[in-house]
């Protein structure tokens, strides 16, 4: 394929034409400032490829924190008929249902200055992280289908958390259609080692404080109710399980290539037609690493809240950690999503984007059916996160999604690079952010500079009317993997 | 080019180039045989200082492919298997059989154990982005991009 030519619609959209085989034209949404560093890599080019995919609805976009990923890009979105379309584990990525979750408490920064420390450390401690991180629980293979079947549910019902957590996580935690027959002896094998671990990259949990509200009749609805609160935020997925169900399925899907009777601009594009039994398997095991993801994260916050009563020695009601939202990053979903004015069930694939429904949508708990669905954007190592909401804008526009995160802008072999002969930990701490990290490359890999400004990321989705911001949040403590 | 250590007898087995989001390697050999055994070595070599894997236990690797190009990703993402699923550390990789469809041989090294090896760095998929083999005057060249 030729080079890439954008051309710009507004001040926040750039067009792909359609040119040869793409069905749609390519959507990016970026501002002046970040669209010169999506230009240098091969991203724009990956928007272009998803554009060739059968069945794809009205365009192939990318959001603004859009990097290059295998297949589709990071920040990739892109909607497919039910009949004509198709199904990509390039389109969801390796990490299923990555995802981040924030709880809210009662607790104000200065109850916890003083101990701090030995939150982090705690925290560090009693979570496993890391390369590899295996957990404290052994599952058997019928328990591990239980959680693949069932989801958040399972660790509620095994006394990791409350059914209210349940209700503030999106689809209930629980994603239709898992079937652990779909899934290889490989994957159940990773799968079973690893439930309940943090794992390493750009994984973390951390502590944080609220630090501007942008929309105080929205953040008291969120339960955010002033600067100097004290949140928590998860950011963790599918472990090897996910891992596995995509490499398998992938190889499946190369293998089978010259059968679909189209061809692919990319081998890392490797599909099945939703509506075939390729495809109806791969949908089937990748909602089992869906589920796999929230009992993990529903396990992981159940032990935060646990370190943070002990090492407070406060009760649980006295520091009230509650689940705000939890909302996935990699993803395809069945959804029904306003096309060209009218509702259609379609594929959506979300790979390193978020759902961002609009007020009054269904899909919400009734809490904030008048404010619209929470998206948690996290940023970068120790800078914090923003809370938005989704809009009818995000609805009609991008199939209901918003961006994921800040978007890496260097490789992790030239992060460790530019951070050679630093202490990450120090200058951290330099910042007032207390950081453990299981990994010695983890911190280098992970400096801030590795990253797009989450400030300019957020600036675009709000500007635009993709979501709203809500709160900015602040990190203080933070471990990684 | 900087002389890394693991180059043996002033061999280069392997490379290590930047992308974007992750890990790019190219591998040589002076056959296909040695290009595919090169690449296992890169791979663990990678992982771990593959010095300090000893030699315990065999597993038999038996894969296929469409092709060049699919065989070596196949092969990569099988012996990758082998760690992030069973805890194996390959040392060495003899082949027994190699065409472009087929590769049959023997893995040899050990089960990881955290008193005596250390992970550098997690190596969580091998993709087929932009996957290469290649002849060339000087002999085989491979290249893959591993998910890091």
């Amino acid at each position: 394929m030729s080079e890439i030519k954008m051309q710009r619609l507004d001040e926040y959209r750039w067009m792909i034409p359609p040119v040869e085989g793409m069905r749609v034209p390519g959507i990016i949404y970026s501002s002046e400032k970040m669209i010169g560093g999506i230009g240098s890599d091969e991203s724009p080019k990956q928007v272009a490829n998803v554009a060739y995919l059968p069945g794809i609805i009205k365009y192939s976009l990318a959001m603004p924190d859009m990097h290059w990923g295998y297949g589709f890009p990071i920040g990739g979105v892109a909607a497919f008929d039910l009949e004509e379309g198709i199904i990509s584990p390039g389109g969801v990525g390796y990490d299923i249902n990555c995802g981040v979750r924030i709880m809210t408490t009662t607790l104000q920064f200065d109850e916890i200055k003083n101990e701090l420390h030995d939150l982090v450390y705690s925290l560090f401690s009693n979570i496993s992280s890391g390369v590899g991180s295996k957990g404290t629980l052994k599952l058997s293979t019928d328990e591990e289908k239980k959680v693949l079947r069932e989801g958040a549910k399972w660790a509620v019902n095994n006394g990791y958390g409350s059914p209210d957590d349940l209700v503030a996580t999106e689809d209930g935690g629980k994603m239709e259609g898992a079937d652990p027959d779909c899934v290889s002896d490989r994957a159940l094998e990773r799968g079973k080692q690893q439930l309940g671990t943090l794992g390493s990259g750009n994984h973390f949990l951390e502590i944080e404080v609220v630090e501007e509200i942008f929309d105080k009749k929205v953040a008291a609805v969120f339960g955010l109710e002033s600067a100097g609160q004290v949140v928590v935020v998860i950011h963790s997925g599918s472990r090897g399980f996910g891992y596995q169900v995509c490499d398998d399925y992938l190889a499946k899907m190369v293998k089978n290539i010259n059968r679909l009777g189209f061809s692919l601009p990319d081998r890392q594009l490797a599909c099945a037609y939703i509506n075939s039994d390729e495809g109806r398997r791969y949908f089937a095991a990748m909602a089992c690493a869906a589920n796999y993801a929230w009992a993990n994260r529903q396990m992981l916050m159940h032990w935060a809240r646990e370190v943070f009563e002990k090492t407070l020695r406060k009760s649980p009601r006295e520091i009230g950690m509650k689940l705000l939202y939890d909302v996935c990053h990699n993803i395809a979903k069945i959804e029904e999503i306003p096309i060209d004015g009218k509702m259609r069930k379609v594929c959506v694939h979300r790979k390193g984007a978020t759902r961002a429904f609009p007020p009054g949508h269904p899909a919400l708990p009734d809490i904030y059916s008048k404010v619209g669905q929470p998206v948690i954007i996290p940023g970068d190592m120790g800078t914090g996160s923003y809370v938005l909401a989704g809009t009818e804008r995000a609805f009609s526009e991008t199939f209901g999604s918003t961006c994921h995160g800040a978007g890496r802008v260097m490789s992790r072999a030239r992060a460790k690079k530019a951070s050679r002969g630093r202490s990450i930990q120090k200058e951290m701490a330099d910042r007032n952010v207390i950081v453990m990290a299981a990994g010695r490359g983890t911190l280098k890999e992970e400096i801030p500079e590795a990253y797009k400004d989450i400030d300019a990321v957020v600036d675009v989705v709000n500007n635009t009317g993709l979501s709203r911001k809500v709160a900015k949040l602040r990190a203080v403590g933070c471990i990684k993997g | 080019m900087k002389v890394k250590p693991e180059i043996l007898n002033s061999k280069l087995k392997y490379n290590i180039f930047d992308h974007t989001a992750d890990l790019g390697l190219e591998i040589y050999g002076k056959d296909e045989r040695e290009l595919f055994s090169n690449a296992a070595f890169a791979l663990f070599n990678i992982i771990t200082d593959i010095k300090s894997i000893g030699i315990r236990e065999n597993r038999h690797v038996s894969i296929e492919g469409s092709g060049r190009e699919d065989l070596l990703v196949n092969f990569l993402r099988e012996i990758l298997y082998l760690f992030n699923g069973e805890g194996f550390l390959l040392k060495d990789f003899s082949i027994s059989r190699l065409d472009s469809h087929h590769l049959t041989g023997e893995a040899k090294g050990e089960c990881f154990d955290p008193d005596k090896h250390r992970i550098n760095t997690e190596i969580k998929a091998v993709t087929y982005h932009q996957v290469m083999v290649q002849k060339t005057p000087q002999g085989w060249k491979g290249r893959v991009i591993c998910d890091v």
